[in-house]
């Protein structure tokens, strides 16, 4: 069974095709690429402009400045490591507590400090990176999950996708893993896509491989009953992040901490196409209304153009 | 969108525009002015003939000459080559004859040669015969000088010309009604030499007649070996007369391999040779007719693979079947939204299926992959860095080849040994690529992206291997063209692709 392209046009769903010519062909200048790809750059260049990001603890770019490691982590009882140019979350390594010597991971698994060694060390020698190139290795502060969001995401943290067009949030979704993701929030290996709607952040609908869910698979939560805190400040950064990389075609991911409420995780500068699917909501009639704002509109500051959408996509 | 994407769209649609109109027009004026069909001939065959040369090498300099077949009544040689490890061959005249001469410094123990030919059959008339050897007299001791005169001279009473006198004389000799002189001579001389028998009796009444040698054709046989005929001249004509051909044998295509008197194979330095022809009937259409109107045409218009010597030829051949394959690609993936391992993947393993056929290539595909994927993935556990782990794909995949050759020649399929014409590199590298494939994204997604490239294989081989493809793309040039707009105008394309209108199916029951 094959949905007829003209309904899908009628309801303004942006193809591969379209998506690859017109938004980020379009868009986004390839040298702009490396600013996002590489999640130190981002960070660095994110801290530089007053973005909020996880608190960088330490990024260790050499095998000798594994020798400090030890002392680095020692203050810490819960951080992440994360290798610099990885992607879909691999050679991601949370430790979530310590116990007398050993570090103790999300799952519960015990490491020894030679363990973590060890992994920072392929981290490096680019075990997890693209194409194999030599890496560095990011040591975040560990991020803790808003206390509403307990029972929406099994062994990670979930996120906030805003794809942001020309500096205009479009459309949102939150990213749940689940048990069979095995806690990445990759939509395709099985995470619940939760559609936001650009106003509130209320849930619109929820998708978990293309299909309609109403509650968690795992923990049974009802999906539709989330709220999110600071949405208008979590899609300035989104809109700040635009300005910051100079994209136009952006997709911010935005966790949101206990402490330090929305912070920047990642940028991605191809952001796909499923959100459609999660807030059944084509995204090519928002890219026209964009692109039919007047000139000046682009040159508002973030806070404006943010309060733009919000009334434009209600 | 943007005046900036406007006036890109309007330059890559003139630039389209114009390939078109630049390829149409060179195929068109090609098939005007040229005369080159649109759709391949279907009633020319081409033969590939395979020689085979075996001998026992003494540890000498070794020089081999094997007569090779010229063009003649009825046939046409396209293309010639060799195979032969270690040896210098070169194809040469000798003696007015062409040959082809293999040499080697030294060499020892079992030797194989390959001679291959490519040769078309067509239409008989209008070829020059060879020139008639020169009469040389043969004596007979007596009493045979008495009885080949008896033969002869009853032979000449009942016939009017060199032709019908060798006719006479072929008939006496048949089996059944072989009169006493005539058996008589043949247990002189063996049965095996009845033809340079009936050759030096047409030689001593001043008829030039030779023994020579031909090979009957028939599909797919393997390990023929060469006919001894009669050739019988008379004024600037010549007949062959087959002699002993059995049941079903006479209408069979004969091509004469050494036309005239002469040996066929002359080995120096080794003995024990052998001569083993194998031969298929190829599904190659007009390509001798074509090649041979074409490849004067010197003007730029009529600018033409079909100028280039035959070896590069039949690497065009391929080359520009590339083109093809990579229209498929750009089509599967961008309107079907098939996802392959690796782009272009799917094309070079397309290139294999040509050389080992369909079957053997899906079979030898999937064995390989199989079996590296298996021990990649022990390798994984070692956490290899990607330069030494993909060498160290690259010698498994090596392995995994060599085994399987080794173990299908054991068990006699000779299919298993085409497994050698994959790519290895690109399959060290599609192991790679499913291997990590498999650990990210489980096995679904290898599953996917593993059927989408085969599919991808498949389509691409069923379009180059096509009959009607081939001819265009081998006799128009400015096709080339046309697929290069097309494929620019395929990456223009920003509609749905065919697998996102499932994909988006959840938007239908979405009021309009």
């Amino acid at each position: 069974m094959l949905i007829s392209p003209r309904r899908l046009r009628e309801a303004g769903v942006v193809g591969m095709n379209e998506r690859n010519i017109n938004l980020i062909a379009e868009r986004n200048p390839r040298h702009l690429y490396p600013l996002v790809d590489d999640k130190l750059r981002t960070k660095l260049l994110a801290a530089k402009h007053g973005l909020a990001t996880p608190k960088l603890l330490v990024a260790l770019r050499q095998q000798h400045d594994l020798q400090n490691l030890s002392a680095h982590l020692e203050p810490h009882d819960g951080f992440a490591i994360k290798p610099s140019k990885g992607s879909g979350g691999k050679g991601i390594l949370v430790i979530a507590a310590r116990r007398e010597e050993y570090f103790i991971k999300a799952n519960g698994q015990e490491l020894a400090i030679d363990e973590i060694r060890r992994h920072v060390s392929n981290i490096l020698s680019g075990l997890f990176s693209l194409g194999g190139t030599p890496d560095a290795a990011i040591v975040e502060q560990l991020i803790v999950p808003d206390a509403a969001f307990r029972d929406l995401s099994v062994e990670g943290v979930p996120d906030i996708r805003v794809i942001v067009y020309r500096g205009f949030p479009l459309m949102a979704m939150m990213r749940l893993s689940t048990r069979e993701s095995d806690g990445k929030a990759n939509l395709h290996q099985g995470a619940i896509g939760l559609g936001l709607t650009i106003s509130d952040g209320r849930p619109v609908n929820a998708i978990q491989h293309n299909v309609c869910v109403q509650e968690h698979p795992d923990s049974g939560a009802d999906l539709m009953s989330v709220r999110i805190e600071n949405w208008i400040n979590l899609l300035e950064i989104a809109a700040r992040s635009a300005d910051v990389t100079g994209l136009g075609y952006l997709g911010a991911d935005i966790v949101v901490d206990r402490h330090h409420g929305p912070l920047l995780l990642e940028l991605n500068a191809r952001p796909g196409l499923a959100i459609q699917l999660a807030n059944k909501i084509g995204l090519a009639p928002r890219v026209r209304a964009i692109d039919d704002l007047s000139p000046r509109r682009f040159r508002e500051s973030p806070e404006a153009r943010v309060a733009r959408a919000v009334s434009m996509f209600e | 969108m943007s005046p900036s994407a406007q006036t890109r769209k309007f330059s890559l649609f003139a630039l389209v525009g114009l390939l078109l109109i630049l390829g149409l027009g060179q195929s068109i004026h090609r098939h005007l002015v040229y005369d080159v069909p649109w759709v391949p001939g279907t009633e020319k065959l081409i033969w590939s003939i395979e020689a085979s040369v075996q001998f026992f090498a003494r540890g000498e300099p070794v020089t081999v000459n094997l007569r090779r077949p010229s063009d003649q009544d009825g046939f046409s040689v396209l293309d010639e080559n060799g195979a032969s490890p270690g040896y210098g061959l070169s194809l040469i005249g000798l003696a007015d004859q062409p040959t082809a001469q293999w040499t080697v410094r030294e060499a020892n123990g079992q030797q194989t040669l390959y001679y291959r030919a490519e040769v078309l059959q067509r239409d008989s008339g209008g070829f020059e015969s060879e020139p008639p050897p020169t009469i040389r007299s043969t004596s007979w001791e007596e009493p045979y000088a008495t009885v080949v005169e008896a033969v002869l001279d009853q032979a000449v009473s009942l016939s009017a010309d060199p032709f019908s006198l060798t006719r006479q004389l072929v008939s006496q000799f048949r089996t059944n009604d072989r009169g006493q002189n005539e058996q008589m001579l043949l247990d002189v001389v063996g049965d095996e030499n009845l033809t340079d028998l009936l050759a030096d009796m047409l030689q001593s009444r001043n008829i030039p007649a030779a023994t020579v040698y031909g090979l009957l054709l028939e599909d797919g046989r393997r390990r023929q070996q060469l006919k001894p005929l009669l050739r019988v001249w008379s004024d600037n004509k010549s007949k062959v007369f087959p002699l002993g051909l059995e049941s079903g044998e006479e209408n069979l295509p004969l091509l004469l391999w050494q036309p005239t008197q002469g040996y066929v194979l002359e080995v120096t330095g080794g003995s024990r040779s052998d001569l083993r022809f194998s031969m298929i009937l190829s599904e190659n259409t007009n390509y001798g007719q074509v090649a041979g109107s074409l490849g004067d045409g010197s003007d730029l218009l009529g600018f033409s693979i079909h100028s280039l010597p035959i070896a590069e030829q039949a690497m065009f051949k391929t080359i520009l079947l590339l083109p093809i394959g990579a229209l498929v690609v750009c089509i599967l993936r961008i309107l079907v939204g098939l996802r392959t391992s690796g782009t272009f993947m799917p094309v070079l393993i397309a290139l294999a299926f040509i050389e080992t056929s369909l079957m053997t290539g899906l079979v030898g595909f999937l064995l390989v992959v199989a079996v590296g994927l298996m021990i990649r993935s022990y390798m994984s556990h070692l956490n290899l860095l990607l330069v030494a782990r993909i060498s160290a794909v690259i010698i498994t995949v090596i392995a995994i080849i060599a085994v399987f050759s080794v173990f299908s020649h054991r068990v006699g399929l000779t299919e298993g040994l085409k497994i050698t014409f994959f790519p290895m590199i690109i399959l060290s590298w599609t192991v790679e690529r499913m291997s990590i494939l498999w650990e990210e994204e489980g096995w679904r997604e290898v599953a996917i992206q593993g059927s989408g490239s085969l599919l991808t294989a498949v389509a691409a081989y069923l379009a180059m291997t096509s009959l009607w493809v081939r001819h265009l793309s081998f006799n128009f040039i400015g096709l080339q063209f046309v697929v290069l707009a097309l494929i620019m105008m395929l990456g223009s394309y920003t509609g749905y692709r065919l697998l996102e209108l499932r994909r988006f199916k959840p938007f239908i029951d979405q009021g309009h």
